[in-house]
């Protein structure tokens, strides 16, 4: 094991960053878009449409592809989904509207509704025109906790409909998981901010940077001066790695890594280890094994407890990863890592198996990997002591979420949440359907 | 492997597969390049006195991303010196003497411009001639074309003046642009015309150009009708080629089928409807000359297949089955049966029935899952679910067998002028 942990900037030449770091999945051409949007059969109570959580109507919007009618084939979709363009970029389309398109079920071939969505949202916003229309002035101030998709997505529908949003947003820039945690090359030439401005663009939503609750406001406080408050705070806390080691050097959480890498503006100033292990299985795991790889790591691999099937990460994620050149082992479970001058230089792995009763277990075999650097991958969680502070009443937390009913409203009058802060999906296009029935949920509860 | 060769009123070819006359058979190169790929024969572009085309010539109908789906043109005829066409027909035709090569002919209307040029072609020693009787554009103004076609009487005329001048084998080219494609036909027979050759193209505008507010194709902001062509006006010709084939006054006049033909499967359709041999135009032109390979071997695989040695073992087979609507079995029952192993829960057979048929197909969820069912009580048997659905053989039309006997409509006892008899 060498003594010195081998890590380096500018590992590739700027044309290969260039190439690595460019458009995963390029957009479809003028000429494509229309052939690929005539293989959808339009279909009657489409599938698609059930599995969207933010229920688009997709064969609508393709078919306006389809005749040429672009505008509303955007509107079709903004209208049900304000994200429309980053979703149509980083969802997981294989597990949602692809997956039960009949086409699959017909050829194993889905209509690309994904990209579909892309070139309809693409081509709207290239014309730089803003659509939404505000409701007049209600004279209702609300509060929204996390500049994230869930957050901007309640505070666009509030706006609409002529209420005054502040949102409170504790890092110095929004777009939550959109800015800071999508793997780059999914959301190229600073598509989250061009969108946001998009989004705010309708008015009457104010950004307050740096303003982290807990610590520079309270939910007491949001309740006493607004008129209701929705929570979009995210999952701020990661799990920790509870092996023997786990506090050296270069030992890290994978989206502290993946934020530096999303603000870096130079990436060939960016240090990457030559050899990489990730703890993990979801995309997550996916996305810092990639973006390290394509950063010039040698080895990237992922180590998982169990088998291909009961990863977190699609197929779809699961094959990127193999053709970026990263290793995927199934079955280990991390029992040390170890480490010299405090720098973390390898990790024992434990062989794992399925025992009698079908629950995990060691084998008691171990193999050693050399690392640079080891990332964590195993979930994140609810910090749920800056929202635990409500006056009177503490807000309901269950299974270390936000507990909500149909509505997003918690435990507590006047206060909803959404995205990634209560159970569910924990995918964008969840936030935003989050976000959206919360500011019709909010709205209501405001006009009654 | 089966035999393609073709005599279609003395002329005979290797293969039923000829071009028609267009801008593809407009000189001795392309002829040359057509040959060499395999066409059985050429219509040459017509010869008569030359004119001037104007820029743009062509426009198309795109469907769903298919380009070319339909076709249309507003050049006119050959706009080379007759003299310089003719001498490139005798020298092709020497090249390739077991290539069919007729000519396509339109001067004025008088006898004397016939008699002169067909002494002209006969000194090439073509194989035959066709008169451009179908041209709707451009010539029929200057009273050729389809202005000659559209009288019954000027065919007559024409083709017998021609009949009179000439040894050649005539070809009467009809146009589709007239009420019953038999009186123009029946004046060809009248005129000892030996074969006709249909559908020229339809007199059509393509589209319209919505931003200059002007008919495609455009000329300097201004388009004009065309002739339209391609895939689309298959189902016209071969309405048309069957409603000649079924003529007894056009019997013993040969076709040639023209109108669509893309691949070997469309000539065996024409073939089985009346036709003797297929004219190729808008396909070439949309791929080059090479089609014409699969034409031949898709046609011959085919007829290998059905244990046909030559074309005339199923030429016209379907002319007897092509009948008036009166002469078709009201008692005949067939309704939809849906394959649920193979659909897909599109619902189309569903919401297109629901919305425009007869309400026959039911939209279930049964624990969730989607299910499409036929009513059975209420199965027109019209065929729509299965022409809908995009999953083949998913939607089948079956039999019922009803034990009734074959009654035409005449005889049919829900015929009005029965029931008032049975009344009396």
């Amino acid at each position: 094991m060498p003594a010195q942990p081998d890590l380096a900037a500018g590992r590739l030449s700027q044309a290969e960053y260039a190439r690595n770091f460019g458009d995963i999945k390029p957009p479809l051409s003028p000429q494509q878009a229309p052939i690929e949007a005539s293989r959808c059969y339009f279909c009657y109570d489409a599938p698609c449409i059930e599995a969207c959580p933010t229920g688009i109507d997709i064969p609508s919007f393709i078919r306006k592809i389809a005749t040429g009618n672009d505008r509303g084939a955007a509107m079709d979709i903004l209208q049900a989904n304000i994200f429309g363009g980053a979703c149509a970029r980083v969802c997981p389309v294989e597990e949602l509207c692809e997956e039960v398109c009949v086409r699959t079920a017909q050829e194993g071939k889905p209509v690309n509704i994904g990209l579909l969505q892309r070139h309809a949202t693409d081509r709207f916003f290239e014309r730089g025109e803003q659509p939404f229309e505000r409701a007049a002035p209600t004279g209702k101030r609300i509060a929204v906790v996390g500049a994230g998709p869930a957050g901007i997505s309640c505070a666009h529908g509030l706006a609409r409909l002529g209420h005054e949003v502040t949102v409170y947003e504790a890092q110095a820039k929004a777009g939550g998981l959109n800015e800071y945690g999508i793997a780059a090359y999914k959301v190229i030439d600073d598509f989250a901010q061009r969108e946001l401005d998009f989004i705010l663009a309708v008015g009457g939503i104010t950004l307050e940077f740096n303003r982290a609750l807990g610590a520079d406001i309270s939910l007491a406080g949001l309740r006493r001066d607004y008129d209701a408050v929705f929570l979009a705070t995210g999952q701020a806390g990661v799990k920790a790695l509870e092996v023997e080691g786990q506090a050296l050097e270069g030992v890290r959480p994978a989206i502290d890594y993946i934020a530096e890498l999303r603000q870096a503006g130079d990436l060939a100033a960016l240090p990457v280890g030559r050899r990489i292990v990730v703890i993990g299985g979801g995309n997550t795991a996916i996305d810092i094994a990639v973006q390290t790889k394509r950063l010039g790591a040698e080895d990237v691999t992922i180590c998982y407890r169990r088998g291909p099937e009961e990863m977190g990460a699609t197929w779809h994620e699961q094959e990127v990863a193999q053709t970026s050149g990263v290793r995927i082992k199934h079955w280990v479970r991390p029992v040390r890592l170890h480490g010299a001058n405090g720098h973390v230089g390898g990790i024992e792995l434990e062989y794992t198996r399925l025992g009698d009763d079908g629950r995990l277990t060691g084998t008691g075999d171990t193999t050693t990997l050399p690392a640079d650097s080891v990332f964590t991958a195993i979930g994140q969680i609810l910090i749920a002591d800056p929202v635990a502070d409500g006056a009177g009443a503490p807000l309901d937390i269950r299974g270390g979420r936000i507990a909500v009913n149909d509505e997003r409203q918690t435990s507590l009058s006047g206060v909803f949440a959404g995205g990634d802060c209560i159970d569910g999906l924990d995918l964008t296009v969840q936030a935003v359907e989050d976000g959206k029935i919360a500011a019709r949920s909010i709205h209501s509860s405001l006009t009654r | 492997m089966a035999d393609l060769r073709t005599d279609l009123a003395g002329i005979t070819s290797p293969n039923p597969f000829w071009l028609a006359s267009a801008p593809p058979t407009d000189k001795y190169y392309n002829v040359e390049r057509a040959f060499k790929a395999g066409w059985g024969g050429v219509v040459w572009k017509t010869v008569g006195e030359p004119i001037v085309n104007t820029t743009s010539r062509y426009g198309a109908v795109e469907h769903n991303g298919s380009r070319m789906a339909g076709f249309t043109n507003i050049e006119l005829i050959s706009d080379r010196p007759i003299a310089v066409n003719l001498r490139e027909v005798k020298q092709i035709k020497r090249e390739w003497p077991d290539r069919a090569l007729v000519v396509s002919l339109m001067v004025p209307c008088d006898e004397e411009s016939w008699k002169t040029i067909l002494a002209d072609v006969e000194d090439t020693e073509a194989d035959g001639i066709e008169l451009n009787f179908g041209c709707p554009h451009g010539m029929s103004e200057r009273g050729m074309g389809s202005a000659v076609g559209q009288v019954p009487d000027y065919v007559e005329m024409v083709a017998a003046w021609c009949k009179k001048h000439t040894r050649m084998p005539v070809i009467v080219k009809l146009t589709p642009n007239i009420t019953d494609i038999r009186y123009p036909a029946r004046a060809a027979r009248k005129g000892n015309a030996d074969a006709v050759s249909l559908i020229n193209t339809l007199a059509s505008v393509i589209g319209v150009d919505l931003d200059t507010m002007a008919p495609l194709p455009l000329v300097n902001g201004k388009g004009t009708h065309g002739g339209y062509c391609g895939p689309a006006v298959k189902p016209v010709a071969l309405r048309m080629v069957g409603d000649l084939a079924r003529d007894p006054e056009c019997r013993g006049m040969a076709i040639s089928g023209i109108g669509g033909i893309s691949t070997w499967r469309d000539a065996a359709e024409f073939l089985s409807m009346g036709a003797t041999n297929v004219q190729v135009c808008t396909a070439a032109m949309h791929r080059g000359f090479k089609i014409v390979e699969d034409m031949i071997d898709g046609l011959s695989n085919w007829m290998d297949g059905k244990g046909y040695r030559t074309l005339s073992d199923f030429q016209g087979a379907a002319v007897r089955n092509f009948v008036e609507w009166g002469d078709l079995d009201m008692n005949y029952e067939i309704i939809a049966r849906i394959d649920q192993d193979l659909c897909i829960k599109c619902g189309l057979c569903h919401v297109t029935c629901e919305d425009t048929s007869h309400q026959s197909i039911s939209a279930l969820r049964i624990d969730g899952e989607r299910r499409y069912e036929v009513i059975d009580e209420e199965c027109v048997g019209c065929n729509l679910c299965m022409y809908v659905c995009p999953v083949d053989g998913c939607i089948t039309m079956e039999p019922v067998d009803n034990g009734k006997p074959y009654v035409v409509w005449a005889d049919d006892p829900r015929n009005p002028a029965n029931r008032v008899q049975a009344a009396e």
